[in-house]
C-alpha cells in the first residue's frame, strides 16, 4: 500500500516546525513515531497535505523523573525508553505497568506517548494511563506555551484539542503527595491488538487512606473514560473489601461499551470490574507485605 | 544512484519532488531519490533489491518486514524511506556473509525455525535486536520480545528454540 502524495519537511527547530504547520494551514500533520499516522496514510484514511517530521527537533527525547517524583516525557521519548526506565518503575507503577502493554515490542521502538495521546484512539492505553494520574499536554504555537489537562486535550475519537499549528511538545506527569501506588491491567486477544479492556488505576496514600485517586477506562467507550465516581469513592477509605467492592461497581457502571467481535457490552464492564478489583487487591497485599 | 520504482503508481512524474538520502544499510551507504512516500520496506525491495525483507500484512501487525534501524527493531512497512536519512540498516542480507551463516541463521537451520520461511527474517533480526539487549534471555523473555512478529505457520515453539540455541552459541556455550 503506497500513502497518497505528500510533501515532507524534517525541521531541525521547533520554531521551524510550528512555522511549516502554520504555513499548511490545517493540511499538515505532526510525524513523530508515525506507527498510527504511517498506517493511516497507507490505507488512505488520512491524505495530509505535508508531513512535518520533527524526529530532528533537539531536546525532545527526554524523558526526566524529577526528585520530587514530577514527570516529564518528551514528543520524542518512545514507549521503549519509557519501558525500560528504572527510574520511571520506581516513581509511577501505572505508567511503568502501562508501557510494556502498549502495541508490541517492534513498534514500541518507534512509537511515543505524545504521539499516542495525539493520536486520541478510543482503545488506546496511553490516555487511560495519563487520565488516572492527572497528566497534561504541553503545546507550542506561534502565540507560545500552554499547558492542558488530558481530561480537556481529548476532545473525541481521534481528535485533539490543538490548534493545527500547534506542537505538543510533551506530557508532564506532576509530583504525588502522597505514596504512590497503582497498576494498569489490559486484555487483548494477541499482542498488538487494540484492548478489548483496559484499566489504570492511580492512588496516592498518606498512612493506610487514600488521598488522592484516578481510574481510567480504555477500550470501553468513544473515548478514555475518566471513572471519577469510582476514584472519588476511594478519597479517605482504607482499601477494605468494601472500599474496592465499590469502587469496582462504579467503574464498571462507568464503562461504556459495545458489542462487538472482541466481546459483548456486558463481558467487557465484567473485566473492567475484575481489572478494578485486582490492581486494588494487589496494592493491600503488596503494603501488607512492605509493612 | 536508486532512482523512483515502477511499483509507485504514476511513477513519478515530471515535477513531483524527490529526496535525496544516504542511508548505510548492512554496512554499506547507498544512495537514492526517493519521494517522501515511499516506505522503507520498498526501497530496500525494490530500490536496492534486497527482497530478504519481506513485506507481509502491510498494515504494522505481523513484523515480517522488521529491519534494524541504528540497531533498534522497525516494522520497515512503517517507516518512511525519508526518516532513514543518515541511518543504519541492517536486513536478512547483513546478518553474515554469503557464504557464511550467522547463529541465529544456524539456529533457525538446526531447530527446524521455519516452515514456509516468509516471518523468519523478521523474525531473525527481531532476535538478533533481543539477543543484543539480553544475551541469556529465558524463553519467556524470548516469546515476549518476538510477540511483535507473528508467524502463521504457528512455528513458534521451534522458533523459540532456535533463538535460545543461537543464544547459547553467541554465549560461547554451544
Amino acid at each position: 500500500m503506497y500513502p497518497s502524495r505528500f510533501a515532507y519537511e524534517a525541521p531541525s527547530s521547533l520554531d521551524e516546525a510550528i512555522g511549516l504547520l502554520h504555513q499548511g494551514a490545517g493540511e499538515a500533520k505532526v510525524l513523530a513515531g508515525g506507527q498510527s499516522l504511517v498506517p493511516l496514510i497507507k490505507l488512505r484514511f488520512a491524505s495530509p497535505e505535508l508531513l512535518v517530521d520533527i524526529n530532528r527537533l533537539p531536546g525532545l527525547d527526554t524523558l526526566d523523573v524529577a526528585a520530587d517524583g514530577s514527570i516529564r516525557v518528551g514528543a520524542l521519548v518512545r514507549h521503549r525508553d519509557l519501558e525500560r526506565s528504572t527510574d520511571l518503575a520506581r516513581v509511577q507503577p501505572v505508567m511503568a505497568a502501562a508501557a510494556p502493554l502498549i502495541a508490541d515490542p517492534i513498534v514500541r521502538t518507534r512509537g511515543t506517548l505524545v504521539g499516542s495521546l495525539c493520536h486520541a484512539d478510543p482503545q488506546g492505553d496511553w490516555a487511560a494511563a495519563v487520565t488516572a494520574v492527572g497528566g497534561h499536554v504541553v503545546a507550542q504555537g506561534p502565540g507560545g506555551r500552554r499547558t492542558i489537562p488530558i481530561a480537556d486535550f481529548v476532545t473525541g475519537p481521534f481528535q485533539n484539542v490543538l490548534a493545527y499549528d500547534e506542537v505538543a511538545v510533551e506530557a508532564v506527569i506532576p509530583a504525588p503527595t502522597g505514596q504512590v501506588a497503582g497498576g494498569f491491567l489490559k486484555l487483548e486477544r494477541r499482542v498488538g491488538d487494540f484492548a478489548t479492556a483496559g484499566t489504570a488505576v492511580a492512588l496516592e496514600l498518606t498512612g493506610d487512606r487514600v488521598s488522592r485517586a484516578g481510574i481510567a477506562l480504555t477500550g470501553v467507550g468513544s473515548r478514555t473514560i475518566d471513572a471519577r465516581a469510582a476514584a472519588d469513592s476511594l478519597i479517605g477509605q482504607v482499601l477494605s473489601a468494601q472500599a474496592i467492592a465499590q469502587a469496582a461497581d462504579l467503574a464498571a457502571e462507568a464503562a461504556q461499551p459495545n458489542s462487538d467481535h472482541r466481546g459483548s457490552a456486558a463481558y467487557k464492564r465484567h473485566v473492567i470490574h475484575t481489572f478494578v478489583t485486582r490492581i486494588l487487591t494487589r496494592i493491600t497485599t503488596t503494603s501488607e507485605r512492605a509493612a | 544512484m536508486t532512482s523512483l520504482f515502477e511499483e509507485i503508481p504514476q511513477a513519478a512524474a515530471e515535477g513531483v519532488p524527490v529526496r535525496r538520502v544516504t542511508i548505510s544499510v548492512n554496512g554499506q551507504p547507498r544512495t537514492a531519490d526517493v519521494e517522501p512516500r515511499l516506505l522503507l520496506a520498498h526501497l530496500l525491495r525494490q530500490g536496492f533489491k534486497l527482497t530478504g525483507t519481506h513485506t507481509g500484512c502491510d498494515t504494522t501487525n505481523c513484523g515480517a518486514c522488521t529491519v534494524l534501524v541504528d540497531d533498534l527493531p522497525v516494522k520497515s512497512c512503517t517507516m518512511l524511506a525519508v526518516q532513514a536519512d543518515g541511518h543504519e540498516v541492517t536486513t536478512v542480507e547483513g546478518l553474515a556473509g554469503p557464504s557464511s551463516l550467522h547463529p541465529l541463521q544456524e539456529g533457525f537451520k538446526d531447530e527446524h525455525g521455519l516452515q514456509c520461511g516468509f516471518c523468519t527474517p523478521g523474525m531473525m533480526l527481531a532476535a538478533k535486536a533481543l539477543l543484543a539487549e539480553n544475551p541469556d534471555p529465558t524463553e519467556d523473555e524470548v516469546r515476549f520480545g518476538l510477540s511483535g512478529n507473528l508467524c502463521r505457520c504457528t512455528g513458534y515453539q521451534n522458533i523459540v528454540k532456535a533463538v535460545l540455541a543461537a543464544a547459547a552459541t553467541m554465549r560461547g556455550e554451544a
